[in-house]
């Protein structure tokens, strides 16, 4: 069986020292390990910025692609393998500003896989620019006078999108963060995990002090119920989305695989894709 | 006895004027005849005038006929907008119900016929479609148990009251005609054909039958004119394969998510038109980048942006061949015809995976939409080559990253797919070294750049250009690409017959330009004149840069969103010439 050493590989993250990534790349390496993957059985996916590079840091098949763009070519590679463990993931950036689309699509449609943002409410490769997870306020070089949008909500719209499981980390807390993926990717659907990962270098707000004395453990709310979806959002509206923990999971879900007409029992790339002649007569028939 | 049949029906859209024509091309195709089907539409449901053209002939038609021999008419607005198609000895067949009349200048005959009121005596006035069929049967000296087979097919599961009532409405038109018109009944009979069974569809159609039959099982894609068929003969029909379709939320997810799937093993791929292509390119510099194949089709329409997105036009072909940052391998094809888009469409998959590299297979609104007899395509051709996978590895225990780009002799480097057990390595649109590890190093970007253009070199191709060259030495060489074949075709038979020596060239591939071949031709003609549906003359700008043709080339263009006719085409060539 595979150890979280096993994940390892010889590359040297390129993040600046103290980034929070550094935290859910060791979270993502001990829970694969937890579940009892091989590392060859897994395929991260990964986006554009600081933390899109986590698909080079781990052992396992992974595929950097293009800004924003993550879930779609994970979603791809889920149905034409669907015994491979598909992790996606990505910044703030990518997933809830130029891929905002993809996220609420892959949630609501509930493909297998595992979604972890790496969230920190800037834009850090690109030497900071605000992001659409920026509160209001936030002064950065692309909003010298202090952010005017308000900041977006990615729990309340995973919740009214349909998601069947969502959860949000804190990466220094490394044993529930790893315990939340664990849970994702035992999650029989779209597990949607975000996590606050500070930017150590552009952002002096929200540091890893500023969260440790603004989050509340779900653990500790007294009767939370991660099974019910209006006490859950009913609990991030009221906390403001500063929770970690399960936040709600719908144990009884059917994943999109599952719901396909005619999808193949065995993965699509260990079936005999050539056509017989009687099944290339029977389609050609229907045009005479 | 005629030897072509020009036929035409009109009127509202959603009114059934594309199922009276479906009706009567399938009945003409069971009999034998060769078909070639024009669709005028646009983009709404319901009204706005449509029109199906269908040209009849007991030998090969590729084209539109220019004329008219019948125009069956739902309303006024059908004989106002097509009259000038008709002769002296055309006819029109017009519903009686809005009392038709002849516009000033019409020389046909019209007939009004009481299509409605028949139709409304026999239980619904939907029927009229049928009482026109019965009324276009009696012209052509047709039984009517020609339509027994096709109405039972469409009509039999609602029973056979209604197919009975169907049938008797198109003996009902018979007769209706028949009363007024006396002896000329027949008088527009076809000369008979062979009676082969022939296959009767659109060049969507063959693409995605190539598709299934190339052992594609996935495809992700989002609803756009002219390529949604497409999508939705997959959704039909992948599932009795085990594959599956997912209509995504746009087209960069659509194009993404092929991406993935192919990364993955399944031979995947895509369709849209313009809109739809501006949003993919960032994707096909990404299967360029990472060597994963992918297949797009492009089904043209009228640009720029919204366009005219349900007319004929050929304006993606710069977009299409250069339209991504930074430069990649890239293989685009053109079919022409109903047999070359089936067998190009399994010839993408298998380039896609064996150069694994992005393959766009380029059409046009009338080649994706225009209905046409075919001969049935031969399934002993069909083969499905997959290039360099690797099913296993001897050493699974490596802990070293498998070189998913190596630097090979052909440029190809050996593909292994995830799960497999010691095949880890890294994939990044970010420049990268053997492993796929992002790397800046001048050599190796040098290497692995070369490597990566390397690969075209080592294409294969089947016939990249359809030549007719009867002439060693010509007066006019024609050139043109997807599907104004026909038309350049019955202009080159009409020019030679008249003395002017005239050689064919339609181009398949695109990309990478058959430059030698079609130099050949050029060295052998006078004049080039290219034809095609666009303002700039793309394919004449493609042929310059790519052969030194500038002096003798010239254009013939046609951008209003009609595609060519051939006398049309014939007198726009003579004027060049």
């Amino acid at each position: 069986m595979a150890t979280f050493k096993d994940f390892r590989n010889a590359v040297k993250p390129n993040w600046c020292p103290g980034c929070g990534d550094f935290s859910v790349q060791a979270a993502i390496q001990r829970a694969a390990a937890n579940v009892g993957y091989e590392p060859h059985e897994l395929a991260v996916i990964s986006g554009i910025g600081c933390s899109g590079r986590i698909s080079g840091y781990i052992n396992s098949y992974g595929f950097h692609g293009i800004h924003g763009r993550a879930l779609p070519i994970a979603q791809g590679l889920k149905m034409a393998n669907k015994d491979l463990k598909v992790i996606a993931s990505g910044g703030d950036g990518d997933g809830f500003a130029i891929g905002m689309g993809h996220t609420i699509h892959a949630i609501r449609r509930n493909i297998d896989i595992t979604y972890i943002v790496m969230d920190n409410q800037i834009y850090g490769l690109t030497k900071g620019q605000t992001s659409p997870r920026s509160a209001a306020g936030f002064v950065t070089k692309s909003t010298p006078g202090g952010a005017i949008e308000p900041s977006l909500k990615p729990l309340e719209v995973a919740l009214t999108s349909g998601a069947t499981f969502v959860a949000q980390g804190f990466s220094t807390d490394i044993k529930e963060l790893t315990a939340l993926i664990e849970a994702g990717l035992n999650h029989k659907g779209f597990s949607f995990i975000n996590v606050f990962s500070p930017c150590v270098t552009y952002n002096k707000v929200n540091t890893y002090d500023w969260f440790k004395e603004n989050l509340t453990k779900l653990s500790d709310v007294e009767g939370y119920d991660h099974t019910d979806r209006s006490l859950a959002m009913q609990t991030v509206m009221e906390k403001e989305g500063l929770v970690t923990g399960i936040i709600y999971h719908n144990q009884e879900t059917t994943s999109y695989q599952e719901k396909v007409t005619g999808y193949s029992e065995l993965p699509l790339t260990d079936i005999d894709i050539s056509l017989s002649e009687e099944q290339f007569d029977q389609l050609v028939k229907e045009f005479m | 006895m005629l030897h072509q049949l020009s036929w035409k029906v009109g009127g509202q859209q959603g009114e059934g004027i594309e199922s009276t024509g479906e009706i009567f091309a399938t009945a003409m195709n069971r009999l034998g005849y060769h078909l070639y089907g024009y669709r005028h539409f646009s983009s709404r449901i319901k009204g706005g005038h449509t029109n199906n053209k269908i040209t009849v002939r007991p030998t090969q038609v590729r084209s539109i006929a220019d004329d008219l021999d019948i125009l069956v008419a739902f309303d006024q607005e059908t004989i106002d907008v097509n009259y000038k198609e008709l002769t002296a000895s055309s006819i029109i067949l017009a519903d009686a119900r809005f009392e038709p009349a002849s516009p000033e200048g019409c020389t046909a005959p019209l007939f009004a016929v009481p299509f409605t009121e028949i139709a409304t005596e026999l239980g619904t006035s939907l029927m009229k479609n049928m009482v026109a069929i019965g009324a276009t049967a009696a012209l052509l000296n047709l039984e009517e148990t020609v339509f027994q087979s096709v109405v039972e097919e469409i009509f039999g599961r609602k029973g056979e009251e209604v197919v009975a009532k169907n049938i008797e409405a198109i003996q009902k038109g018979r007769e209706a005609i028949a009363e007024q018109i006396g002896d000329r009944v027949g008088e527009w009979a076809l000369a008979p054909a062979d009676g082969q069974r022939r296959l009767f569809m659109i060049g969507n159609d063959a693409i995605a039958l190539g598709a299934i039959a190339a052992g594609s099982r996935f495809m992700a894609a989002y609803p756009i004119t002219p390529a949604s068929e497409i999508m939705e003969y997959m959704i039909k029909k992948l599932p009795l394969v085990g594959g599956a379709v997912i209509q995504t939320e746009d087209e960069i997810a659509a194009a993404t998510m092929a991406i993935g799937a192919n990364y993955g093993g399944v031979r995947s791929f895509t369709a849209s038109a313009g809109p739809g292509l501006s949003l993919m390119v960032e994707a096909i510099g990404l299967s360029g980048m990472t060597e994963q194949p992918l297949v797009i089709i492009d089904t043209q329409r009228g640009g720029p942006s919204t366009g005219l997105p349900t007319k004929q036009e050929q304006s993606d072909l710069m977009a299409m061949l250069y339209g991504t940052h930074g430069e990649i391998p890239k293989v685009v094809i053109a079919p022409s015809t109903m047999e070359e888009a089936f067998f190009d469409t399994i010839q993408a998959f298998n380039i896609a995976e064996q150069l694994q590299l992005p393959v766009i297979l380029m059409t046009d609104l009338q080649l994706s939409l225009g209905k046409q007899t075919v001969a049935p395509f031969d399934y002993s051709k069909i083969e499905i080559k997959r290039g360099k996978i690797v099913e296993a590895l001897e050493d699974e225990e490596s802990k070293d990253y498998f070189k998913r780009y190596e630097n090979t002799e052909d440029g190809i480097s050996p593909r292994i797919l995830p799960g497999t057990k010691g095949g880890i390595h890294h994939v990044t649109g970010v420049e990268h070294d053997e492993t796929g590890k992002p790397s800046e190093a001048t050599g190796n970007r040098r290497t692995q750049m070369d490597k990566r253009m390397r690969k075209l070199n080592y294409l294969q191709f089947d016939t990249p250009i359809y030549v007719n060259a009867p002439h060693e030495e010509a007066d006019v060489l024609l050139v043109g690409f997807n599907s104004t074949r026909g038309a350049i075709e019955e202009v080159q038979e009409t020019l030679n017959a008249e003395g002017i020596k005239t050689n064919h060239a339609h181009v398949r591939l695109l990309f990478p330009f058959p430059a030698e071949e079609m130099a050949k031709l050029a060295d052998k003609a006078k004049k080039i004149i290219v034809v095609e549906n666009n303002s700039t003359g793309q394919l004449a700008n493609i042929m310059k840069m790519n052969i030194g043709v500038h002096a003798k080339t010239t254009n013939v263009l046609k951008y209003d969103g009609t595609p060519f006719l051939p006398r049309e085409l014939t007198n726009l060539v003579k004027e060049k010439i």
